[in-house]
């Protein structure tokens, strides 16, 4: 493809993330999708906003899933024209099965996967490391150490991505993608990219007969891009202090050993090579490393993939233990085993003063906390399975017993229900919750096969309207697009309907009362002679949605002194704007975080909690 | 130049806003600036912490007992977060009580100017004022102006300006 003369028209302070979108800009991209998920969600809505910004009239989308993102922007790159596709690592898990193959069969346009890993976890359910997955796909990876560096390997990605017509993965991390830079920004490439899709059943279609050609020209790709130039470790000499000793680092774990380096005036002491191709590795580094050097320190995130490809006698890392096998490879941690590597003394280590840090919990006012409340105070004796989102909250009262991926609270309730119906025994009232966005990404197909299979189990849709925990992105119900236009609303009922749940209600939770008369309902249909799979769909919208708080009154709330100290509204509903005065040893409302939403009028037992209409003067 | 900086709050308390506007600061000056924040399930309330680094720096994060100034939020991170300062960094705190840090009462504050989500800049404005920053607050004043939402423009500089007065009195 001919490009202009790129020029650079300004500096910006970018996230990670939109430093990755305004690559994609630059590079002439024209489709992206994506599913939101930490620490990815930004990147979409970032493309969004810049094509807006300079006009460029491309496709960007939140998809149902990552699954149908992937293959959206696998068949636009079909047709010759460039197309990304951005997700968290598990949201490669649920793409994995177009992606592994889309390694074998090959692609035409350019298709850049970002696949944003969470080593720690901070905000996931894994610390999986997305390069060991490309590796495992045979797709060529790369691992920025900044935002600065993620948007310039966005255009080399889609350059290599075109050359050897395969797809091509950017590993950032949490640290990269929530960091903030100041970053040139260039004009954005304008290539002219018409949709020319080329007919080859053999190719697009590949029946087995055709896999084993295939999979050989993909060993070939591979072979090849191991002997690019372009992707050869950066090597920052050191100057022999510590003979035959090299660090090998690639990704964040390089920036923070660099400041270490630094730090420790040990930086330009011995020779320190960024990896920005883990895989696959560059051969003939791997020849050299072998040759020149007596002991090796390997650094990278999460898992040994540049340690494996290694595979020389001289290297210390996860497998020596030197480094350790899981967790965040934060500076403090860095620090002792590059003293341990190079023998140096340990530096004192900073106590923390062990200060317990402050859980999460559902916003005050939120929706989900009157619903989760109404389930368990209906079911003391329920199983709760649930399932991702700002609603996995729903620990902290104690109405969610499981989370596990997106989708699962649905399928697990329905294998709860098969493990007690098997044995013969009471069945006790089973309760998954799913969020509105979970439920289209995963929830759908469980649905269904909770309901064909006849398992006795009650389904409450957490639906508020958003995706709230990611950064409210829209649903396929509420919409607007990812572009901000409108779309072809799907709506919950009808699918859930569709799916031939036996009963279906919907409601609001902050009607309390009513609302555990639903599930009371809900439970009798369980457990009736024809009983299956009830539905109820709890409607209310996120409160930190601007629009959505206007639509609510907001009451004037007070404790009285009928107040008993009992704790009840502390500990199982979990207010955060309730809070036990210890002096009188009676609960007091924090006015700056109550939102005046009244629901816990009905909680109290002593009806010690009183609303009234606020006074509009 | 270099100097880092951690802010340390509970989600929702606009840790993330104050990290902007030092950053925009940095850049404003010329310098190089990383930063880093928390983001996902903790920004509901939860424990959170901003990492500002500016000047010639590759990673993002700032090592325990290394950072030069320590804005808190909320007086009970110091626990929590303290442990990143070095032992001579200038510590900031929302607080009302006295203690061994620099405290203003942005939270009251805040509430007389009817903006209660405004300590945030109040305690910017504060830090500034005091002199702890690798910035004045006229910079941050004009970052504000230029940078900040219209809606929240106003109250954002009344509340910088509130923190930059109680730093003087
Ligand atoms: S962001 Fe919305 S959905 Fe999430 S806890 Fe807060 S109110 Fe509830
Ligand atoms: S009215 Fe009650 S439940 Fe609602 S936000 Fe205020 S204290 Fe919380």
């Amino acid at each position: 493809m001919e490009k202009e003369n790129l020029k650079q028209i300004e500096q910006r302070i970018l996230m990670g993330n939109e430093a990755i979108a305004r690559g994609l800009i630059e590079s002439g991209v024209t489709l992206a999708a994506s599913y939101p998920g930490t620490p990815a969600s930004e990147i979409l809505q970032a493309v969004a906003a810049f094509a807006k910004e300079e006009a460029i009239p491309l496709h960007a989308e939140w998809s149902v899933n990552e699954k149908v993102a992937f293959e959206t922007a696998l068949a636009n790159s079909y047709t010759g024209r460039r197309a990304a596709v951005s997700m968290k690592q598990v949201g490669l898990n649920v793409a994995s099965d177009p992606f592994l193959r889309s390694a074998y069969l090959g692609v035409k346009g350019g298709l850049v996967v970002i696949s944003a890993d969470d080593p720690g976890p901070h905000s996931s359910q894994t610390e999986q490391d997305s390069r060991f997955f490309a590796m495992f796909a045979k797709v060529p990876v790369f691992d920025p150490s900044s935002p600065r560096e993620a948007k310039e390997m966005v255009d080399r990605a889609f350059e290599l991505s075109e050359k050897y017509e395969i797809p091509v993965m950017i590993r950032p991390t949490t640290r990269v993608c929530h960091a903030r830079q100041n970053i040139p920004l260039l004009t954005p490439e304008r290539l002219a990219q018409g949709a020319h899709f080329e007919k080859n059943p053999g190719r697009w279609c590949a029946t087995p007969q055709y896999l084993k050609e295939l999979h050989r020209g993909l060993n070939q790709k591979i072979e090849e891009i191991a002997g690019e130039e372009d992707f050869y470790p950066i090597l920052t000499p050191g100057d022999d202090s510590f003979p035959g000793a090299c660090i090998i680092a690639s990704g964040v774990a390089l920036a923070h050993t660099w400041d270490l380096l630094e730090e420790m005036r040990l930086l330009r002491r011995l020779d320190l090579y960024q990896v920005t191709l883990p895989y696959p590795l560059h051969r003939a580094f791997i020849n050299n490393i072998k040759g020149r050097y007596q002991r090796v320190l390997v650094l990278e995130e999460t898992y040994p993939v540049i340690e494996l490809q290694l595979a020389v006698d001289q290297v210390q890392g996860r497998g020596t233990k030197m480094v350790p096998g899981a967790g965040e490879l934060t500076p403090e941690v860095i620090r002792p085993v590059i003293e341990k590597f190079l023998d140096l003394p340990p530096a004192p280590a900073v106590i923390s003063l062990g200060g317990e840090a402050t859980r999460p919990t559902l916003c005050a006012g939120c929706g989900h906390r009157a619903a989760f409340y109404a389930i368990r105070e209906t079911f003391p004796e329920g199983i709760f399975p649930s399932d991702i989102g700002c609603y996995t909250l729903g620990m902290n009262l104690g109405a969610v017993d499981t989370c596990h991926c997106m989708g699962a609270g649905i399928s697990q309730a329905a294998g709860f229900y098969r493990a007690y119906a098997a044995t013969g025994e009471k069945v006790p009232p089973i309760v998954a919750t799913i969020g509105d966005s979970t439920f289209f990404h995963a929830g759908v197909p469980a649905l269904i096969n909770a309901v064909f299979h006849g398992a006795r189990i009650m389904v409450v849709i957490l639906d508020n309207a958003t995706t709230a925990m990611t950064g409210h992105q829209p649903t396929p119900e509420t919409g607007p697009t990812a572009r901000g236009e409108t779309a072809h609303p799907v709506l919950l009922a009808d699918l859930v309907r569709a799916c031939g749940a036996g009963l279906l209600k919907e409601a609001d939770p902050y009607d309390l009362p009513g609302f555990m008369d639903l599930l009371q309902e809900a439970g009798e249909y369980c457990r009736g002679d024809n009983g299956g799979v009830a539905v109820v769909i709890a409607k209310h919208p996120c409160i930190l949605e601007r629009e959505a708080r206007k639509h609510q009154p907001v009451l004037e709330m007070c404790v009285t002194e009928d107040c008993t100290g009992c704790r009840h509204c502390l500990d199982d509903f979990e207010c955060p704007a309730l809070y036990l005065d210890e002096a009188t040893d009676q609960v007091v409302i924090d006015g700056a975080r109550c939102i005046g939403c009244g629901v816990c009028v009905h909680v109290c037992p002593a009806g010690a909690i009183e609303a009234k209409a606020k006074d509009q003067s | 130049m270099k100097q880092q900086i951690i802010i340390s709050g509970l989600g929702g308390q606009g840790a993330l806003t104050i990290t902007r506007v030092l950053a925009e600061a940095a850049a404003a000056l010329g310098l190089e600036v990383l930063t880093s924040e928390t983001h996902g399930m903790a920004q509901r309330g939860g424990t959170v912490i901003s990492m500002i680094k500016v000047g010639p720096f590759r990673g993002p994060l700032i090592p325990a007992g290394r950072a030069d100034v320590g804005l808190f939020l909320h007086a009970k991170n110091l626990g929590v977060h303290r442990f990143y300062l070095r032992g001579d960094a200038g510590v900031f705190v929302n607080a009302g009580v006295p203690g061994n840090y620099q405290g203003v009462d942005a939270g009251s504050l805040a509430r007389q100017l009817g903006a209660p989500v405004a300590a945030n800049l109040i305690l910017l404005g504060y830090a500034a004022g005091k002199g702890g920053l690798f910035c004045e607050a006229d910079l941050l004043e004009q970052v504000i102006r230029e940078k900040t939402p219209a809606r929240f423009r106003e109250i954002n500089l009344k509340a910088l300006r509130a923190g930059v007065d109680a730093a003087a009195a």
